[in-house]
């Protein structure tokens, strides 16, 4: 057995038009910006794409919606330093908007990795978010049903990998990938760092390999901030 | 009343405020912003863990300008150190440990907050574009919600009202409310006025208050020193 593809265009040559995407990251920390440029590469157009922010500047996510790719975005805080590229694609209702509170966002999405179809929870209970969606009490208290939010393709970052597919992550850098692996029919990890397997300690695993489809190494990878600060513009 | 604007406490004296009330040993998130600045008065011998959403638990202060790391972030994306005994997790455990009542204190900032505890604090309603980040998993699930806000809004309106206008972050979740001019719990769906500047008469507190202050026993002067 071995995960790993040749190249970031092998890894992304399988999202095509209309495709649900979860994409790891919070911000630009733990964000696999070189999977994200290989797909605006490919320009998929129509996607569905699942992140807690909805990008910064005009590299990552933002160039995905300044690009055309992105015809929907589910997410918990479409805001950001410079939120320039969403804001104007949804002011011209080129971009639909999913906004879903981000412990809710997370629940869905682990929910849907873990085979669970629902949930209640007290989150968004009396307010906007929970319109339409049943209510139920439990023990005294009020909670809100939420649906499990499964996607065709998940694109993750991982610190250290092997070919079994195993993963670490770097610091804040794991927020939404663990989980995200979990809920796609295809999950696509780049590793800055990609070891033998056994390297990396059965104990220090965080996302077993049965969760991941392949692996695209990419040492040194560039840092969303970084890049956002030098005003990069993809492509 | 127009003396408010030279008695009122600034943002880091209500931080301060709230600070003392943070317990040795407690789990506290504060919000994005001025709630930050709490973690700055923490109380000398205390150790309170703090926690964001996106997966750290016993973080510090921000590094030196290029020392940063962008892989070690807080909520509101700004670069953090890390404590010894600190832990990383992924975003479910992270709301785990807020939907799950773990976390002993959490901090927000407020637009309005109702008299029975409602919140409003994530959207100003129709033309904004929505986002509501973690506002609402921890107003529900928080064993203690406060707010650190202006006593009024910067139009001389008051923040503490009967009921909400704006949209709800959460309903009936508010404990207790630092502002600046007083320390105002919530019990039983009234505001009960627990400490107040001295400087300031009730009467001229109940003006700018848009629901009944009730009171319960002694309120204390509320006294923050001069930070300066």
């Amino acid at each position: 057995m071995d995960k790993t593809v040749p190249t970031l265009a092998d890894a992304v040559a399988d999202i095509d038009d209309g495709a649900t995407v979860m994409i790891g990251g919070f911000g630009g920390s733990g964000a696999p910006i070189e999977l994200i440029h290989a797909l605006i590469d490919k320009k998929p157009t129509g996607l569905t794409v699942i992140n807690n922010n909805a990008g910064n500047g005009h590299v990552g996510i933002a160039a995905m919606i300044e690009n055309g790719l992105v015809a929907k975005m589910i997410c918990s805080f479409p805001r950001s330093s410079n939120p320039v590229a969403f804001t104007e694609a949804y002011n011209a209702g080129k971009v639909a908007l999913e906004v879903v509170p981000q412990g809710t966002l997370a629940e869905r999405i682990r929910a849907a990795g873990a085979g669970i179809p629902a949930f209640y929870t007290a989150t968004s209970y009396g307010t906007d978010l929970a319109e339409g969606k049943p209510v139920e009490e439990f023990d005294g208290k009020y909670y809100v049903r939420e649906r499990w939010l499964k996607a065709d393709f998940a694109l993750i970052k991982g610190q250290q990998g092997d070919m079994f597919g195993n993963l670490t992550y770097r610091m804040a850098g794991r927020n939404f990938n663990p989980i995200m692996a979990m809920a796609a029919t295809r999950t696509i990890a780049q590793v800055s760092e990609f070891v033998e397997p056994g390297a990396i300690d059965p104990e220090h695993v965080i996302t077993p390999g049965i969760f991941v489809d392949a692996m695209i190494k990419v040492p040194n990878p560039a840092q969303e901030e970084t890049l956002i600060r030098d005003g990069v513009v993809y492509p | 009343m127009s003396t408010i604007g030279t008695i009122k406490l600034s943002n880091a004296r209500i931080a301060w405020r709230a600070a003392q009330d943070i317990e040795d040993g407690a789990y506290v998130n504060l919000g994005i912003g001025f709630p930050e600045m709490v973690a700055q008065y923490t109380v000398e011998g205390r150790t309170p863990v703090f926690h964001t959403e996106n997966g750290v638990l016993g973080f510090g202060p921000a590094p030196a300008k290029g020392d940063e790391d962008w892989d070690l972030i807080n909520a509101g994306k700004k670069a953090i150190t890390l404590k010894p005994g600190a832990a990383f997790f992924h975003h479910a455990d992270s709301f785990a440990m807020v939907r799950g009542g773990h976390l002993d204190v959490a901090i927000l900032g407020a637009f309005q907050i109702a008299e029975n505890g409602d919140l409003a604090n994530w959207s100003v309603g129709k033309g904004a574009i929505p986002a509501v980040g973690g506002a609402m998993d921890l107003v529900q699930s928080a064993k203690r919600v406060a707010v650190v806000t202006d006593h009024v809004t910067k139009k001389g309106q008051p923040k503490l009202v009967q009921r909400c206008s704006m949209p709800l972050t959460g309903v009936a979740c508010v404990t207790r409310i630092y502002t600046s001019l007083a320390v105002v719990d919530v019990e039983d769906g009234r505001f009960l006025l627990r400490e107040k500047l001295p400087e300031i008469s009730f009467d001229d507190l109940q003006a700018l208050t848009g629901a009944e202050l009730t009171t319960q026993g002694d309120v204390m002067d509320l006294v923050v020193p001069d930070l300066n």
